[in-house]
């Protein structure tokens, strides 16, 4: 049996009394493609940014969109409505 | 003491979730429920009564609209019957997951096909497993008392379940009877304000009903059920202060003229009182007969029944449900069960009957205790019996 606190021990009904608390959870591990970005064709217009999902997608110093992979499922969103074709979803293990 | 009045059941449950003060009403009308949430329509409209009454398309949004106002922490009432409880199905399971204590009546009718608005308790029966505390009562008085206790029991910090009030369709929700409405300030006195543990609140914000990975959902689902099984003393502990305040009794099984029979009738609702009329006959012809009432079905109550049952012989089940290609009708599986475990268990023999409106009468009564009787002497040769089905 895994390890784990006991049904004693968790808050009534699961709730969850933190907000926002899914941050420090590692919800991206059972992603299948990975999002990744050619620098060359982005031109920064956040178009990614504003479908992702989960805002899983974060400006880096020189205003590119960068993916916080601990986050991100796969699911293909950027790289779908990328207008450049900048983002290419690769195979994880690849 | 209350004031005495002859009043449609329906509406004495009506007035005793005024007198609770009920904060918010979700409902879609359905026979025989109709008349509960119409009176409490007018109740809120003519500013009897201060709640929000939420107007829904569906006995689903029903249901959903009571888990959100339960959320929010205000005291939430709903009542239904038969398609209307069917189709709140999933949204049953969500109420009591979420530990909202919401109170809801059934007007129990029977469920289509074909279609039929007349009494059965096969409506609920279906929602058995829904995680609710669930009972059943006999009389006008015991649902408004019960619909007023449901809110304490439902409530109380070491419950945090919703409640359902059985009250069998027009045999019970449309007689006028005789009863003892209670004053707003007994009432006050006995119900405090629903103070919620939870509450949805965007000053505060809160996640429930998240995702329940395989790493905890067991252990919510046995948090809940350990709730649901210790809210047994909380009922006997409501229903004595009840009493104290009063003076009406309410046990989770009622027993008339149980002590020395040989012969038990066990059922639950309004028809208890045609069978004590046949216990009567039947006593007064020498023969030990007497009956068991279950008031109280969720949690089922193990030790109770097994006292009231006592040493009798046999115990003739009269289910009004069919539980189809089982074992029998649900109260009869479960008396079985529960008996199982003695070392010397009665016969419980099994019957289905009142379906979609039949009457059950005192003949029927005597003829299920004859039928029973020879199930002790020549053995089981079935698992149960349709009652008064023309073969």
């Amino acid at each position: 049996m895994a390890d784990g606190p006991t049904w004693k021990e968790y808050p009534m009904a699961a709730t969850i009394s933190e907000p926002g608390s899914a941050t420090g959870q590692n919800t991206g591990d059972w992603r299948s493609e990975r999002p990744v970005r050619n620098p060359e064709k982005c031109d920064k217009c956040g178009i990614c940014w504003i479908y992702c999902p989960d805002a899983a997608l974060f400006m880096d110093e020189e205003g590119f969109y960068e993916v916080d992979l601990y986050h991100c499922k796969g699911c293909g969103i950027c790289a779908r409505e990328c207008g450049k074709d900048a983002i290419e979803m690769i195979e994880e293990g690849e | 003491m209350g004031e005495r009045v002859g009043l449609e059941v329906s509406l004495a449950v009506s007035e005793a979730v005024k007198l609770a003060r009920a904060e918010a009403v979700a409902a879609y009308p359905i026979t025989p429920q109709t008349h509960i949430v119409e009176e409490l329509a007018q109740m809120v409209a003519d500013g009897d009564l201060d709640a929000e009454f939420v107007m829904v398309e569906s006995e689903h949004s029903a249901m959903s609209a009571c888990c959100g106002t339960s959320a929010v922490g205000a005291r939430t009432f709903t009542a239904t019957a038969s398609q209307g409880l069917a189709l709140m199905h999933e949204v049953l399971f969500i109420a009591s997951g979420l530990r909202l204590p919401i109170v809801m009546a059934v007007a129990n009718r029977a469920l289509s096909a074909p279609l039929s608005i007349w009494g059965d308790q096969s409506d609920v029966m279906a929602e058995r497993d829904c995680g609710w505390i669930q009972i059943f009562v006999e009389t006008g008085q015991e649902a408004f008392d019960q619909t007023v206790c449901a809110f304490r029991i439902a409530e109380d910090p070491r419950v945090l379940t919703p409640m359902i009030v059985n009250i069998d369709g027009f045999t019970l929700s449309h007689v006028v009877e005789p009863l003892e409405l209670e004053s707003q300030e007994a009432i006050d006195g006995f119900l405090p304000p629903f103070s919620a543990q939870v509450v949805l609140d965007p000053d505060r914000p809160v996640t429930i009903g998240p995702v329940g990975f395989p790493e905890l959902y067991t252990e919510i689902k046995k948090q809940q059920n350990e709730a649901l099984l210790a809210s047994h003393q909380v009922i006997v502990e409501v229903w004595k202060e009840w009493a104290d305040s009063f003076g009406r009794e309410y046990r989770p099984v009622e027993s008339y003229r149980a002590e020395d029979a040989e012969v038990l009738i066990n059922l639950a609702g309004a028809v208890a009182g045609t069978a004590r009329v046949a216990v009567d006959e039947m006593r007064e012809e020498g023969r030990k007969v007497g009956l068991v009432r279950t008031r109280l079905w969720r949690p089922y109550p193990f030790a109770d029944m097994r006292e009231a049952v006592g040493s009798a012989k046999a115990v003739a089940v009269v289910d009004r449900a069919l539980s189809f290609g089982g074992p029998g009708g649900p109260m009869a599986s479960e008396l079985r069960g529960a008996l199982y475990p003695l070392a010397s268990p009665p016969v419980v023999a099994g019957f289905v009957a009142g379906l979609g409106g039949r009457d059950i009468t005192v003949g029927d009564f005597r003829a299920m205790v004859d039928e029973t009787e020879k199930i002790v002497s020549e053995g089981y040769t079935h698992e149960y019996r349709m009652h008064g089905v023309r073969e």
